[in-house]
């Protein structure tokens, strides 16, 4: 680089501060699973707003604290567009699946708020409230199964996965039948392992599947999302797969990742797990201090900068793309002093495990509701709740976009 | 406290409503944001002051009164 260089790229992006960038994804610490990857909590520790490399190559900035990163996704001047060039993506699958047929999450307004606002009476916290009676009989109902003649079972596949995989074909009025397809889909799309063909297809396959589901609804309705949105007559097929393609697939690995992360993690701190069995009315609050606490999408929030902004004192260039890091925001001592800890006791309600701006998690509601159910079910039910394995040997999602574990041997 | 909202921006994330059910609802049609109280009783202003900080789209301004002040 020569000096004129440096000096245009020193005014582009602030004094160098002799701190190499951090390459992400990150990994995560050997024996502490739960916590951010040391590389960016110190930077978060360090350097707040960081320059960071990209598996191509190319670089953008890492924005770490609580204020920044609220300030990033609640500012309409930073693009979720991934069409535009400059975009920071974590794989090349994901960069095929953000720009592959993209949904309104991948969209700005009005556009976004245009699509987005057919779907928030569906998500609604009155109508989702009014779901608890059906989530609790399919939390008993796994949990019958699972526990039947039997003192061992996988919690991820038993119980955490199968639950919000029900709830969110009960709303789309998917088939659960077809539940191997779409799971083995949703998991292929947010695998950091997968390559650009395989997700192409997955999207692909889902896509059809999807297509194929809303022609059948415009014969035969029902009252599921789907069959509201073919009611509409605003979308064709092919619109429609796509919206139901982004509730799938986040209704899926999400709730189903935090349930059973938040199971081992209240195992893990047997404190905790006795405090919120002695007093069951913490449960609501201790939803959202594993929210905050775990927060599952761990590799940041993309965006990029229509124009020049100044967050936390560093200027932001238009065109240069951004990674908003929920889990170290979400540790903020500033914020939630202590944050290293589970505390259910907590008030954590400001976290943003959820993200924040207009693309926050529209169906919070919903999974707030099932994580609710679901844990105080599980507790409830099974006092003798415990680890099945060594914990060494629990398969954490490090290759995954959503964090959580693979599987969860529990005996009770 | 006066409380004033702007549907225009509201996303109908629906945190508002969790937050303080007795000062926001949401619109059965759309799930946008309805305000039921526009002064809220002091015992409430620490739940509003929330769901205003928590309102990922900024749709909710509270502006503290006199009379607040002086409660």
């Amino acid at each position: 680089m020569t000096t004129t260089e440096r000096i245009a790229r020193e005014q582009d992006t602030g004094p160098d501060t002799g701190r190499s960038p951090v390459a992400v994804p990150a990994a995560r610490a050997a024996g502490c699973p739960f916590d951010p990857a040391p590389e960016i909590a110190r930077a978060h520790r360090e350097e707040p707003i960081t320059r960071a490399t990209l598996w191509d190559g190319s670089s953008c900035w890492l924005v770490t604290r609580h204020q920044d990163v609220r300030e990033v996704l609640g500012d309409p001047r930073f693009s979720a567009d991934a069409t535009r060039p400059g975009f920071p993506f974590l794989t090349a699958g994901g960069r095929q699946f953000a720009t592959g047929n993209p949904s309104f999450i991948r969209q700005d307004d009005p556009e976004h708020a245009r699509l987005r606002r057919m779907l928030t009476a569906d998500f609604m916290v009155k109508k989702m409230a009014a779901m608890r009676p059906e989530v609790q009989r399919i939390a008993d109902g796994l949990l019958d199964r699972m526990t039947e003649g039997r003192q061992a079972a996988d919690l991820v596949a038993e119980f955490a996965l199968p639950l919000p995989s029900l709830v969110i074909c009960l709303l789309l009025g998917v088939p659960y039948d077809d539940h191997e397809f779409f799971q083995k889909c949703s998991s292929v799309l947010l695998s950091l392992r997968s390559s650009v063909e395989q997700v192409r297809v997955a999207q692909e396959e889902l896509q059809d599947f999807l297509s194929r589901l809303a022609e059948s609804k415009r014969r035969a309705p029902d009252d599921g999302i789907v069959s509201r949105l073919v009611a509409r007559g605003e979308l064709d097929n092919a619109a429609i797969a796509s919206m139901g393609r982004l509730l799938l697939v986040a209704g899926h690995e999400t709730t189903a990742n935090m349930t059973a992360l938040s199971t081992l993690t209240l195992l893990r701190n047997p404190d905790q797990l006795a405090r919120l069995r002695a007093e069951p009315s913490l449960i609501t609050g201790a939803v959202e201090e594993l929210l905050r606490y775990l927060t599952i999408v761990h590799n940041g929030l993309p965006r990029i900068a229509d124009e020049d902004v100044t967050i936390g004192g560093r200027t932001i260039r238009a065109g240069e793309g951004v990674l908003c890091v929920l889990n170290t925001a979400n540790r903020d001592e500033e914020i939630f002093p202590g944050g290293a800890a589970l505390d259910v006791g907590r008030d954590a309600r400001r976290h943003v495990a959820f993200g924040f701006g207009v693309h926050q998690c529209l169906g919070q509601p919903l999974a707030r509701v099932e994580l609710q159910i679901a844990l105080e079910t599980l507790l409830r039910r099974l006092p003798g709740l415990r680890l099945d394995i060594p914990f060494e040997d629990i398969p954490f999602r490090h290759d995954m976009g959503i964090y959580g574990v693979h599987a969860l041997p529990v005996a009770w | 406290m006066r409380v004033t909202i702007d549907q225009d921006k509201c996303c109908g994330a629906g945190s508002c409503v969790l937050s303080a059910p007795e000062v926001f609802d949401q619109r059965e049609e759309d799930g946008i944001v309805l305000l039921l109280d526009a002064e809220p009783p002091a015992a409430l202003h620490d739940a509003v002051h929330e769901a205003a900080a928590i309102c990922p789209a900024a749709a909710i301004t509270v502006e503290q009164t006199e009379q607040a002040e002086r409660v």
